[in-house]
C-alpha cells in the first residue's frame, strides 16, 4: 500500500477517510442544496419551449462552450479564458481521482494507467501549471490594469471587482495545493529510492518538486497531508461559494448555452405555447414582476460572467444613457439572490419597473442586438427587453411621446397621424411619375410580380421620400415591373412589437399580410431594414423579400446594372451596417460589393464596422422617445466615420439617414460630413440605357437635403 | 369616492387635416378620425388617481351616439368602471346649455360626489363644465391642475392662472371641476385593454329616461347657432436665418420677443 494516503492518515486524531468522508458528504450536500435553492425561482417562471431540436443545441454546445467560439473577439481576455476553460476540462477528471484519494486508495480510474495513464498525468501536470499563471495573469489585470469595462459606475450597482480576485486567487491556491501534493509525494518517493511518478518537464508540480527535494521525509509527508486538505477544503468551499457570485457561470453555462435560442431572428412570443389567437385570455403580457420572466432567462442571470462585453459594444451605454445591459442582468440576479435566499422563505411579487430597473431603461434600448452579438453565453436581451416593454404597455405605463405615435399607428397606420390616402404621395413629387411610373397595386390590379413595400416613414417623411424615388428608380432601370400597395400599406410594426405594443402589432401584420396577398405579387423589395426584418421574420405567408441591396447586388453580378465611374469630388466613402440588415440578417457583404462596383469610388472601412456596427440612435419609435443621454448615438457614430478618414457615410436605412443629417448637425460638422443612401447612391451612378431624359432628375433630391 | 368624468369624442387634430366642406359651414368629415378629448383624458386619469388613494368609482359619460361608444370603451380600459352613454334623437344640435342640461338631468338621477369635465374640447367652447356646475347649483373651479383630498369633504385643489401662476384652492363636495392638460401623466391604452372590455355593456339613457325637458335640448333650442367656418390658410415659406450661431440666436430671440413669445 503506498504510504502516501490522505484516506490512511490521521489528522488531528482523526482518520484521514473519516474526515474526508464527512467533507464530502458535507460539501455535496451543501452544493445541491444551494443548487435546490437556485432553481425555485425557475420552477415559478413562465414557460419557455427550449426542448426541440437536441443535434442543433448540440452542436452550439461545441461551438460555444467547448469551442469557446465568441471568446477570441476580446483578444487577450478570450486566450486567458479559452486556457483556464480548457485546463478545468482537463483538470475536472484529476479533481476527480483526488478526491477519491481521501477516502479510498483504490485508483477509481483503471484505464488510467499505462500509456494514457501517463499522458494524462502530463496533460494535467501543464493544466494546473497553465490554469495558475492565467489566474495571476487574471488578478494582475483586475488589480493593476483595471480594464474600463469591469467598472461599475455609481448608477448601475456595486462592482464585484474584490469578489473577481477572491475567486481567482481560490483557484490559484486549488492549483498551488494541487501542484504541492503531487510535488511532496514525488519527491518523497526520490528520498526513498522508490519509482518516482513523472512529472512534466518545467510543471508547477516539477517545479515545486525541485525545490522541495532537500526537505525531510516527515516533513514532505506533512506537506502533502497539509495540501490534500487545502486542496479539498478549497474545492468544496469554491463548489458551494460560486453559486453566490459571478462564477456561478461554471455550472451554469453549459445549460445556457444548450437551451440558447436556436433563431434568435425571431421576437419571442408574448407567452410560449399561446397563439396569437388565445393572446385574449392571457391575463398579463410581458414581464411586471420577476417571476414573469421565462426559466431560461432567469439561468440567463445566474450565468452571466459580468465580464462586460455586452455594455462594453452597447451604443445605449456608450451614450451615456441608464441602460448597461451588463446590469440589466446583473441587478436581475441581485433580485434573485435577495427575493429567493438560500435559508428562508421567498418572498417575490415586487414590480420590477421602479424597484431595480427605471422605466427610462427599458426604454432605452435599440435594440441593435450588440450586446447579444458579443457574449460568450448567448445571454438573450432583446427578448427580455420586449418583454419588459410588454408589461409596461400593458399597464399604460408608456411615456407621453410614445402614446401619441402608438395612437396615430392604431387610427392612421402610421406614426405621424399622415392621411392613409396620402401614403403613395411621395411618387407623384415633381411629376415623377412621368420619368418612372409607380403603379398602385390591389385586388384590382395585378400587374406585377415584385411589391415595393415603402413603409411608413419613406413615404410621409420629406428627406426620406428622396431614398423612394431612388428605389424606386432603380427597380425601374432593372426593367423589374413593380407596384407599391399606396394607401393600403400600413406600417410594417417592426418597431411597434419592440416596443412592446404586441396587439397592435398584429393588427398591422394581419392588415399587410391581406394587403400582400391581394396583390397577388410574387416577391418583395423594400429599402428599409426594419420593414425587411420584420417581413423576413415577424410576418408568415407572404412571398419572399430582399433588401433594395441584395437587388442591386445581384443586378450587378448578373450584369443588368452598370454603374458609371464616381465623380472625382474628393469624397471618401464609408460604409455604415444598419442593425436591422447587418446583425440582425446577416446583410454585411452585398451593399459593400454595391460601392465598390461604383469604379473609382473610395472606401474605408470604419473600426467598428459588420456585426460590430454601432447603432446610429435606433429606429422606428426609437425618432420619438428621448432618452437621457449624455450624448447622441449619432453623433458618436459620425465622428467614428470622420476618424476612419470618410467624409460621406453611405447608409442602407430610412432611420439611419434621419440619425446621421441630425448628428451632422449636432456635431456641427456640415459640410465635412454628408451622409447618403445606397440606393441614392446608386441611382446617382446608374448608366443610362436609354435617352438622359430626366438627367436632372436623379439629382433632383439633393437639393432638399 | 363616486366620480364622474364628462367626456367627448372629437376629430383628432394631430391626425387629421382640417379642411372645409364645400358649404364652407363645417370641416369636411369625410376621412376624420377621432379620439377621445384630450383634457378629458387628463381628467379620467385623474379621477383615477384619485379612486386609487382614497377608494371609490370612475364613471364615464358622454352625450353622442353609438359612434361614440368607442371614446367610452377606450376610457373604460384605463380603468373606469362604468360607462354611460345619454343618446336620443333629441339631442343633436344642441349647444352647450343643451349638452349641460342633459348632463345635468344625469347627474341628478345619481350621487357623484365629483363631476370632471375637461376645460374645453378640441371643437368646443369651454362652456358645458361651467354651465353643469350652475344648473347643479354646485361649487365649480375651472382650469385646474392638482387636486388633494382633505377630511372633511373638502378638496385642496391648484388652479392655472395666467403666466403660468397658480392659485391654491379650496372647494366643497360635491362640485365640478374643469381640468387642465399637464395635470398628470395619463396611462397608455392598447388595443388589448380596449378588448378587454369590448363586451362589457354601456347602458344608454335618452330624454325620457333622464327626464330632460325637450324645450332645453337639441337645435331648436340652442341659443348659440354656428354661422360658418373658416380654416387658416397654410403659410407658404419660412423664415431661413443665417449667420453664426450667436447671430441666429439673437436674432430668435429678438423675434419671439417681437411676436409676444417671450416677455
Amino acid at each position: 500500500m503506498d504510504i502516501y494516503s490522505p484516506a490512511g492518515a490521521t489528522y488531528w486524531l482523526v482518520p484521514g477517510r473519516v474526515l474526508f468522508l464527512v467533507m464530502h458528504v458535507l460539501g455535496i450536500g451543501c452544493f445541491f442544496f444551494i443548487i435546490a435553492r437556485r432553481l425555485v425561482p425557475l420552477l415559478r417562471a413562465a414557460p419557455d419551449f427550449r426542448f426541440d431540436q437536441p443535434g442543433k443545441r448540440l452542436g452550439n454546445v461545441a461551438k460555444y462552450w467547448i469551442g469557446q467560439w465568441k471568446h477570441p473577439r476580446y483578444r487577450f481576455a478570450g486566450i486567458i479564458h479559452i486556457l483556464i476553460f480548457t485546463g478545468f476540462l482537463v483538470l475536472a477528471a484529476r479533481a476527480f481521482s483526488l478526491l477519491v484519494l481521501g477516502v479510498s486508495d483504490i485508483s477509481l480510474l483503471p484505464w488510467f494507467s499505462g500509456i494514457l495513464g501517463h499522458g494524462y498525468d502530463i496533460a494535467r501536470d501543464y493544466a494546473a501549471t497553465v490554469v495558475f499563471l492565467c489566474m495571476l495573469i487574471a488578478i494582475v489585470r483586475r488589480v493593476v490594469f483595471k480594464p474600463a469595462r469591469y467598472e461599475a459606475p455609481a448608477k448601475f450597482g456595486k462592482a464585484r471587482g474584490v469578489d473577481a480576485v477572491f475567486l481567482l486567487a481560490l483557484i490559484a491556491i486549488l492549483m498551488l495545493a494541487d501542484s504541492f501534493f503531487e510535488a511532496s509525494k514525488a519527491a518523497s518517493q526520490a528520498q526513498r529510492g522508490q519509482a518516482v511518478e513523472y512529472l512534466a518537464l518545467f510543471s508547477l508540480p516539477w517545479m515545486l518538486k525541485t525545490v522541495l527535494l532537500p526537505v525531510s521525509l516527515p516533513a514532505l509527508w506533512k506537506l502533502g497531508l497539509g495540501a490534500y486538505f487545502v486542496h479539498n477544503l478549497t474545492f468544496y468551499f469554491l463548489l458551494c461559494y460560486r453559486p453566490f457570485g459571478i462564477q456561478f457561470h461554471v455550472e451554469t453555462s453549459l445549460f445556457s448555452v444548450y437551451f440558447a435560442k436556436l433563431d434568435p431572428e425571431i421576437l419571442k412570443p408574448v407567452r410560449w405555447g399561446v397563439s396569437d389567437q388565445q393572446l385574449d385570455q392571457v391575463k398579463a403580457f410581458g414581464v411586471t414582476r420577476f417571476e414573469d420572466f421565462t426559466w431560461k432567462h432567469m439561468l440567463d442571470f445566474y450565468s452571466c460572467a459580468d465580464c462586460g462585453r455586452c455594455s462594453d459594444q452597447c451604443p445605449s451605454h456608450a451614450a451615456g444613457r441608464t441602460l448597461s445591459p451588463r446590469f440589466l442582468t446583473i441587478k436581475a440576479r441581485g433580485y434573485a439572490f435577495q427575493h429567493y435566499p438560500v435559508l428562508g422563505t421567498p418572498n417575490n411579487g415586487t414590480p420590477l419597473i421602479g424597484s431595480i430597473y427605471s422605466e427610462d431603461e427599458i426604454w432605452s434600448c435599440t435594440t441593435c442586438g450588440a450586446c447579444e452579438q458579443e457574449c460568450p453565453l448567448l445571454i438573450e436581451y432583446i427578448d427580455k427587453i420586449v418583454d419588459l416593454r410588454r408589461g409596461m404597455i400593458d399597464d399604460g405605463n408608456v411615456p407621453q411621446s410614445l402614446q401619441k405615435p402608438l395612437k396615430a399607428l392604431e387610427s392612421r397606420g402610421n406614426p405621424y397621424g399622415k392621411m392613409e390616402k396620402k401614403r403613395a404621395d411621395w411618387a407623384k413629387a415633381n411629376n415623377f411619375q412621368q420619368s418612372c411610373p409607380v403603379q398602385v397595386l390591389g385586388p384590382n390590379n395585378k400587374g406585377a410580380d415584385t411589391l415595393y413595400f415603402v413603409d411608413s416613414i419613406t413615404s410621409y417623411d420629406d428627406r426620406i421620400q428622396a431614398i423612394g424615388r431612388a428605389t424606386a428608380r432603380i427597380l425601374h432601370r432593372l426593367a423589374e415591373p413593380f407596384g407599391i400597395l399606396g394607401g393600403s400599406e400600413k406600417d410594417s410594426g417592426h418597431d411597434v412589437r419592440r416596443f412592446g405594443e404586441e396587439m397592435l402589432f398584429i393588427a398591422l401584420r394581419d392588415h399587410n399580410v391581406g394587403a400582400i396577398k391581394a396583390s397577388g405579387v410574387q416577391r418583395i423589395v423594400t429599402a428599409d431594414p426594419h420593414a425587411y426584418n420584420a417581413l423576413k421574420h415577424d410576418y408568415n405567408g407572404i412571398p419572399p423579400v430582399q433588401h433594395i441591396s441584395q437587388v442591386i447586388a445581384g443586378a450587378l453580378k448578373t450584369n443588368r446594372l452598370k454603374l458609371n465611374h464616381s465623380e472625382k469630388n474628393g469624397k471618401v466613402y464609408t460604409y455604415h451596417d444598419p442593425c436591422y440588415l447587418g446583425r440582425h440578417n446577416h446583410v454585411y457583404d452585398d451593399p459593400r460589393d454595391v460601392l465598390d462596383a461604383i469604379p473609382g469610388l473610395k472606401r474605408v472601412e470604419m473600426k467598428r464596422s459588420r456585426d460590430r456596427s454601432f447603432c446610429c440612435g435606433g429606429g422606428g419609435l426609437m425618432l420619438f422617445y428621448e432618452p437621457k443621454e449624455e450624448q447622441r448615438m449619432g453623433v458618436m457614430r459620425v465622428k467614428m466615420a470622420a476618424e476612419a478618414g470618410a467624409n460621406a457615410i453611405v447608409t442602407a436605412c430610412p432611420f439611419c439617414m434621419v440619425n446621421m443629417e441630425d448628428a451632422i448637425k449636432v456635431a456641427g460638422m456640415e459640410g465635412q460630413m454628408t451622409a447618403i443612401d445606397l440606393a441614392e447612391l446608386v441611382d446617382q451612378h446608374i448608366v443610362q440605357s436609354e435617352p438622359a431624359s430626366d438627367a436632372s432628375t436623379p439629382h433632383e433630391h439633393f437639393a432638399e437635403v | 369616492m363616486e366620480i364622474l368624468v364628462c367626456v367627448r369624442r372629437v376629430p383628432d387634430t394631430s391626425e387629421n387635416e382640417i379642411q372645409l366642406n364645400s358649404a364652407e359651414n363645417d370641416i369636411d368629415r369625410d376621412d376624420l378620425v377621432y379620439s377621445i378629448n384630450e383634457w378629458d383624458n387628463y381628467a379620467v386619469e385623474e379621477a383615477l388617481q384619485i379612486v386609487s388613494r382614497v377608494g371609490g368609482k370612475v364613471t364615464v359619460v358622454t352625450v353622442g351616439d353609438s359612434e361614440d361608444e368607442e371614446v367610452l370603451r377606450r376610457e373604460m380600459a384605463m380603468g373606469a368602471s362604468h360607462g354611460v352613454l345619454l343618446s336620443d334623437d333629441l339631442f343633436p344640435g344642441s349647444d352647450g346649455r343643451g349638452i349641460a342640461s342633459i348632463l345635468t338631468a344625469f347627474v341628478r338621477k345619481q350621487t357623484y360626489d365629483l363631476i370632471l369635465t375637461g376645460v374645453q374640447a378640441d371643437d368646443g367652447a369651454a362652456q358645458v363644465g361651467g354651465m353643469l356646475a350652475a344648473m347643479l347649483d354646485y361649487p365649480f373651479a375651472s382650469l385646474v391642475n392638482s387636486i388633494e383630498v382633505l377630511d372633511g369633504r373638502k378638496l385642496r385643489i391648484t388652479r392655472e392662472i395666467e403666466g403660468g401662476n397658480k392659485e391654491i384652492n379650496e372647494i366643497d363636495l360635491p362640485c365640478v371641476l374643469s381640468i387642465q392638460t399637464g395635470i398628470n401623466e395619463p396611462r397608455y391604452v392598447g388595443m388589448r385593454g380596449i378588448r378587454q372590455v369590448a363586451s362589457i355593456p354601456i347602458p344608454t339613457y335618452g330624454a325620457s329616461d333622464l327626464g330632460v325637458n325637450s324645450r332645453d335640448i337639441g337645435m331648436g333650442a340652442a341659443k348659440v347657432k354656428r354661422l360658418g367656418y373658416f380654416v387658416l390658410p397654410v403659410g407658404r415659406g419660412a423664415e431661413m436665418l443665417q449667420g453664426t450661431p450667436d447671430e441666429i440666436v439673437d436674432r430668435v430671440v429678438e423675434l419671439l420677443k417681437a411676436k409676444g413669445g417671450l416677455s
